[in-house]
């Protein structure tokens, strides 16, 4: 079976993550590390995928190469990276389309998606990218099992849990309570450089959004911490008695 | 403006968060409704506008691409300029294969839209965005709990939509429905929430935000690492997987507030957050934080507040 996995190379959280006021774009600039979602992905194509192939799917810089390496690392076989300074300004619909342009030639039976990107995205890209592909697509995904050419996946909703069949290919995002991901070994590591990494382009797609300005979130008020001293119970029902909570 | 908001339902009912929307998009231009599922007429007999039915079995399951196919056609056949959703996962997905479909701008996580821009906060809310469409047709999904289900006034009127469904819309199927089932008062509708982490050690510790919430009128929920631990119920999981709560009062109790939990909670009015450890992210929003030993603080805290409130 050869499965894709979407993955995004975000700025690391450590840097701290901001917006350029001057592009009103995220930040890219510092390191980018892969979205921490996308290691469950790789994970459970890599339990699914023995003996096939796993693919690693991105668009990005091509800086982001660095951060894919991971999945390399983990033991994906190889990565493809849509770059392209003319894709910088993507929003969902460019992004989708050029994903879509690389899966439909890698013609995978399976694509694979963390639950949502680690820098701020609407957790959708997935629906977006199936589709094009016109594919069925299953979202967060906790219990995955391919038999044959059909999967079956378990989801946890706001009402509970669903139990999903479809024929592949397909498109699944799974959630972050499906595997544990594996650490990269020290010998993965150093053979993931030497793994094939191919850089695509694809047409710029006209983004239908716009960031039209930046605002300062609203004040939440002050906000007060204390250490316990045997009366806070008494200083939470001052504090809700002023506020008139109780 | 024409605008159409997709009303999601549940057990016989319109998700308190969808009339929210319907009743933001009313008041800034022309809203109108659409229900899409199996014997679903009823559940939106007092809508208070146009609602468009698709009653059809094939849209019994809650899966997302048939319902793109049913909303693309409306678009496309009524011209509506804008579709709004409020969030859940069947929601995000059929927003996002819709924009595809139709080529519309997608704007999510909504606070607010004045029929122009739409007002979004980023990156763990350190920033409001104000964002517009350069798009014919503009897809947005609100925020869940972020704005007031109030009901519209005008005629109902129930108009039936064609379902036509693409062949791989129709690929994946229903399967099995697990519905987890609800004890006590709704997180949703409660204007008091008392939140358990795993701070709280083991299960039966729940017992002490139970008696905290009941002594203040309100539900109790909880993490998602209790639920997953099967501390307690799916129905009262809080956070990114699970529901998005805005009641008055939010109180934390051993929850470290870590992102996929904040997500759920942050629009609460207020947040008392009791936690051991000092350096927990929980502080970092919490209107009033107290660091120390729950298992202390809590049931001294129920009995000051039932001696106040008499309850």
């Amino acid at each position: 079976m050869k499965i894709a996995v979407c993955v995004k190379a975000v700025p690391d959280a450590a840097g701290g993550r901001r917006i350029d006021p001057a592009t009103k774009r995220l930040d890219r600039s510092g390191e980018l590390t892969l979205s921490e979602f996308d290691a469950y992905a790789v994970e459970e194509a890599l339990m699914l995928g023995e003996g096939g192939e796993v693919v690693v799917v991105s668009m990005g810089p091509e800086r982001a190469l660095d951060a894919l390496r991971k999945a390399l690392a983990m033991g994906a076989d190889r990565a493809v990276l849509v770059a392209g300074d003319e894709l910088a300004g993507s929003d969902l619909l460019g992004t989708a389309a050029a994903l879509a342009g690389v899966l439909e030639r890698e013609s995978p039976d399976l694509v694979l998606f963390g639950q949502q990107s680690a820098d701020g995205g609407g957790a959708c890209l997935w629906a977006a990218v199936a589709e094009h592909l016109q594919r069925p697509a299953i979202s967060q995904v906790s219990e995955l099992t391919v038999s044959g050419d059909s999967l079956t996946g378990k989801r946890q909703t706001e009402f509970g849990y669903d139990t999903i069949r479809a024929p592949l290919p397909a498109v699944v995002a799974v959630s972050d309570a499906i595997n544990t991901p594996r650490y990269p070994s020290l010998k993965g590591i150093m053979g993931a450089k030497k793994k094939p990494q191919e850089t695509a382009t694809a047409d710029a797609i006209a983004p239908g959004t716009e960031v039209l300005a930046l605002n300062p979130p609203p004040s939440r008020g002050e906000s007060v911490k204390l250490e316990d001293d045997g009366s806070a119970a008494e200083k939470i029902v001052e504090f809700l008695a002023e506020k008139r909570l109780v | 403006m024409k605008t159409l908001v997709f009303l999601e339902h549940h057990e016989g009912a319109v998700q308190k968060g969808a009339l929210g929307v319907l009743a933001k998009a009313a008041s800034v231009g022309d809203a109108h409704g659409v229900v899409i599922g199996s014997g679903v007429r009823d559940v939106v007999a007092a809508a208070g506008t146009t609602v468009w039915v698709a009653d059809d079995a094939r849209l019994e399951a809650p899966l997302p691409q048939p319902r793109v196919d049913v909303i693309a056609k409306l678009v496309r056949d009524e011209g509506y300029d804008t579709v709004l959703f409020a969030q859940s996962v069947l929601a995000a997905d059929v927003a996002a294969g819709l924009a595809v479909r139709l080529g519309a701008g997608l704007n999510w996580g909504l606070v607010d839209f004045d029929g122009t821009k739409g007002s979004a906060p980023q990156l763990q809310d350190t920033v409001v965005v104000d964002v517009g469409w350069t798009s014919p047709v503009r897809i947005g999904v609100f925020r869940a709990g972020s704005l007031d289900a109030t009901a519209l006034s005008g005629s109902t009127e129930l108009r039936d939509a064609t379902v036509e469904l693409e062949e791989f819309s129709t690929l994946a199927e229903m399967v099995e429905q697990a519905h987890a089932e609800q004890q006590g008062p709704s997180i949703e509708d409660a204007d008091v929430i008392v939140a358990g982490g795993r701070g709280l050690g083991e299960p039966a510790n729940f017992a002490l935000c139970e008696e905290l919430a009941k002594a203040l009128g309100g539900a109790v929920a909880a993490t998602r690492a209790v639920v997953d631990a099967g501390w307690y119920p799916y129905a009262a999981q809080v956070g990114q997987t699970g529901k998005t709560v805005a009641p008055k009062l939010y109180v934390a109790v051993g929850i470290s507030g870590a992102i996929q939990h904040k997500v759920g909670m942050q629009g609460s009015g207020v947040i008392v957050a009791i936690n051991k450890d000092a350096n927990a992210p929980i502080f970092e929003f919490a209107d009033l934080g107290v660091v120390g030993d729950l298992h202390a603080i809590v049931p001294k805290l129920t009995e000051l507040v039932r001696a106040r409130r008499g309850s």
